[in-house]
């Protein structure tokens, strides 16, 4: 028997239904009715950003960190705008979300009323789908329907606009079971001819690598396990995209290292001479793929993905096979054992001789000192003495986001969270608060810069409200690092805008928003103020201040191919010679 | 497997290379508010060409539209719009039907021509060889009705420009597939 309720208390009912525990929010007058029934109930816990983009960062962090729906609420107008990065980050990193805005009632819709704004026109090209709606009697449905859109298939954002007038009019709600979609209907399982030739194209190959990317995590635990069962079944090496780090253990003997323009040498090289390559959920992005007609030019290539759309998008492959990672990699590892196959030892020693040629290169080496902080140092006595705790680790973007993705060594999924495809700065901080709700005991940190944590520092009284004990570790070298580093190698080491001027004093601020700050210069003392960091009960600012002008290294140039990087020895003694290493192509690139 | 060309951009090369061909596709979507901005928006957003573009609803109980668009670009560019157009959610099928069946292409035009005398008299031996139909004639102007394939209605349309060509309405594309089958 169907229930008679408000629109308001729709929305509430069914985020109950939908298993939601957590949502992130902020109050604004076409919302009001929806606030007001979360005022009476307490099985829903509302987190009160400080600003909308970070209500959607946190939804991300929370996601990406626990494998469920993150949900975010604003109101209408500014409410809805600002979460606009948040939307597109979601969809170009394939994170699920569900985001409620309140709009103008409908009888105002049109008018430029007081914060209106056509927010399903907005968001139409940042979400994966949207709606408006104008009567309370599809309420329920698109409601239960935004949820099983946004987690299905290729995940991603869906917003829900509901007039305030909506939030108000009564009509039935009806519980989740039963969503049928007239046109969704993600294709999950793969074709077995297609399994079948992947598994001979496996057998036969002599320079195999496997290229994992975000996929494999966005399809669940159990894809990553049957990744690691699959390596270890075929002895292939294997590299991940930024977005898939994780999902295979970073202690494993297989593993290259990331690959991509700030890669390691090993895993771009085995990339550029493979024979074969098995692209998993990855989307062959241009931070991937460097110069695209020199990119793995001797492979045939395999590219298992749930979106048709990214297969052939940038890279033509031999061997599309659309469906889920997971349901993929089950049915590769079935087909592998029962057809008895095994790879071809012989060539694949030899291959690994090879890569092991590239691996002696050492291509994340830098130079130590015992003066300043590298920053590799930095994150490198982060990850040891956090390794062993269950610890989550968000990102800014820029030079740090590398260092922390070279650095810092994953062992599983979920426990990486950053921007990818967008490159938000300012994602870390409302990342790190979704995560730390997600997990609520566990350790979470925001390896971040200067300059991003700026973006959304307003999200530390968020941390403080909810006492909720993230540590944001920055990595300070007073510059955006990673536009000073082109600027080096772009544009004359003319460093137009990039040096952080008037920064805050970090202690002072982390005490301003009552939380700890901790500062460190010194390279002797820093594992014991990390560890003053890690004990902390509480949010910690961590301002490491670090050598200023350090570059990120190994880097596939623009413009360049896989096996034309540029490795740290190099830039040491060649300062002069950095700026004409790419050419005017490549500087048109980004 | 990537073929090595003289690129444009080094990161945009490898698909590039191939010839531009135009392709009719035929999108059956949910008659839905904004799925038209939605498949337009996948055009403009991604910098793919709308050569012509029609819409109308083609079964009112179960609220469904038939998207007809006349698009343009190499062939790998032809099938990442496919794939994009299906990867909407009220999207139900997109047919690509230039490839994929024998199909039929009509377009409808008005076209307003004025002129006296010999001109007048052009026009209309022009319209009875092209099968259009007077739909309004003053005795300066005539408004002639003419379906066909896009390429005859501009063969037309050029013919009348000498003659007083005033303007020109046309539909866009409408096709289907040719046989018992649907598209």
């Amino acid at each position: 028997m169907p229930k008679e309720m408000t629109g308001a208390e729709m929305v509430v009912e069914a985020l109950k239904d939908q298993g939601v525990d957590t949502i992130f929010g902020y109050p604004g007058g076409a919302v009001l009715p929806i606030y007001d029934v979360l005022f009476h109930q307490e099985k829903i816990l509302h987190v009160l950003v400080r600003h909308e983009q970070g209500a959607a960062h946190a939804a991300e962090g929370y996601a990406r960190s626990s494998g469920k729906v993150g949900v975010l609420l604003v109101t209408s107008g500014p409410g809805a705008t600002n979460t606009i990065t948040g939307l597109t980050d979601a969809l170009m990193d394939s994170i699920p979300l569900v985001c409620i805005t309140g709009q103008v009632p409908t009888h105002l819709i049109g008018s430029d009323a007081f914060q209106e704004c056509d927010t399903v026109g907005i968001t139409r090209h940042c979400t994966k789908h949207n709606y408006l709606v104008k009567n309370v009697a599809d309420l329920p449905r698109i409601l239960h329907e935004a949820f099983y859109v946004a987690s299905t298939g290729r995940p991603g954002p869906v917003v829900i606009d509901i007039p305030k007038d909506v939030q108000f009019s009564r009509g039935f709600y009806t519980p989740p079971a039963g969503v049928a979609h007239k046109t969704y209907h993600p294709k999950l399982d793969a074709d077995l001819s297609a399994i079948q030739a992947a598994v001979e194209m496996m057998a036969q190959a002599k320079r195999p690598i496997f290229y994992t990317g975000g996929g494999v995590i966005n399809s669940g635990p159990s894809a990553s396990t049957l990744l690691r069962e699959l390596v270890a079944l075929t002895g292939f090496p294997i590299t991940s995209t930024l977005m898939g780090l994780g999902a295979y253990p970073a202690s494993g003997a297989n593993w290259l290292g990331m690959l991509g323009m700030h890669g390691t040498f090993e895993a771009n090289n085995a990339m550029h001479d493979c024979d074969l390559m098995i692209a998993v959920g990855s989307r062959f992005d241009d931070r991937i793929t460097g110069r695209l007609d020199a990119f793995s030019p001797g492979s045939k290539k395999i590219h298992i993905d749930i979106d048709r759309s990214s297969i052939n998008k940038n890279v033509k492959v031999d061997l599309p096979i659309v469906g889920d990672c997971g349901h993929v990699l089950e049915a590769l590892v079935r087909v592998w054992r029962a057809e008895a196959k095994h790879a071809d030892q012989p060539s694949l020693d030899a291959w690994w001789d090879e890569i092991n040629q590239w691996r002696a290169k050492k291509s994340l080496a830098y130079r130590a000192s015992s003066k300043t902080i590298k920053p590799q140092y930095a994150v490198q006595r982060l990850y040891a003495l956090t390794q062993n705790k269950d610890v989550y680790i968000t990102t800014e973007v820029g030079q740090h986001q590398m260092w922390a993705a070279q650095h810092y060594h994953f062992d599983e999924p979920n426990r990486w969270m950053t921007s990818g495809g967008l490159g938000t700065m300012g994602y870390g901080l409302p990342a790190a608060i979704g995560a730390q709700l997600a997990h609520p005991k566990a350790l979470v940190i925001d390896i971040a810069g200067e300059a991003s944590i700026l973006m959304n520092i307003q999200e530390m009284s968020t941390a403080i409200q909810y006492r909720l004990p993230v540590k944001i570790f920055i990595l300070n070298n007073e510059y955006m690092g990673m536009v000073r580093q082109w600027q080096e190698l772009l544009h004359g080491g003319r460093y137009s805008h990039s040096y952080s001027e008037a920064l805050p004093d970090f202690v002072k601020l982390a005490e301003a928003f009552g939380a700890k700050g901790i500062r460190c210069s010194d390279p002797a003392l820093l594992d014991a103020a990390i560890e003053e960091m890690i004990n902390y009960d509480g949010p910690v600012i961590f301002d490491c201040l670090v050598d200023k002008v350090e570059n990120c290294f190994p880097m596939i140039p623009s413009g360049k191919a896989h096996n034309d990087m540029l490795l740290a020895d190099l830039s040491d003694d060649a300062g002069l010679e950095l700026g004409s290493i790419i050419d005017e192509k490549g500087k048109m690139l980004v | 497997m990537t073929t090595p060309a003289s690129p444009p951009s080094p990161y945009s090369a490898a698909l590039s290379s191939s010839k531009i061909e135009s392709h009719t596709l035929s999108v059956l979507v949910d008659n839905e508010p904004g799925v038209l901005a939605r498949v337009v928006g996948l055009f403009s957003g991604r910098g793919y060409n709308i050569e012509s573009l029609t819409v109308a609803e083609v079964a009112h109980a179960e609220h469904l539209s038939r998207i007809t668009i006349a698009t343009s670009g190499a062939p790998e560019t032809i099938d990442q719009i496919h794939h994009q157009l299906e990867r909407l959610v009220p999207v139900h099928q997109v047919t690509d039907l230039t490839t994929s069946a024998r199909s039929l292409e009509r377009e409808l035009a008005m076209v307003k021509v004025r002129g006296r005398g010999e001109n007048r008299a052009d026009a209309l031996q022009l319209a009875e060889a092209f099968r259009a139909r007077i739909i309004d004639a003053t005795t300066e102007s005539f408004i002639f009705e003419l379906s066909g394939k896009p390429g005859k209605i501009d063969e037309f349309v050029d013919l009348m420009r000498p003659i007083g060509l005033v303007e020109v309405s046309r539909t866009g594309v409408a096709a289907i597939s040719r046989g018992p089958e649907p598209i």
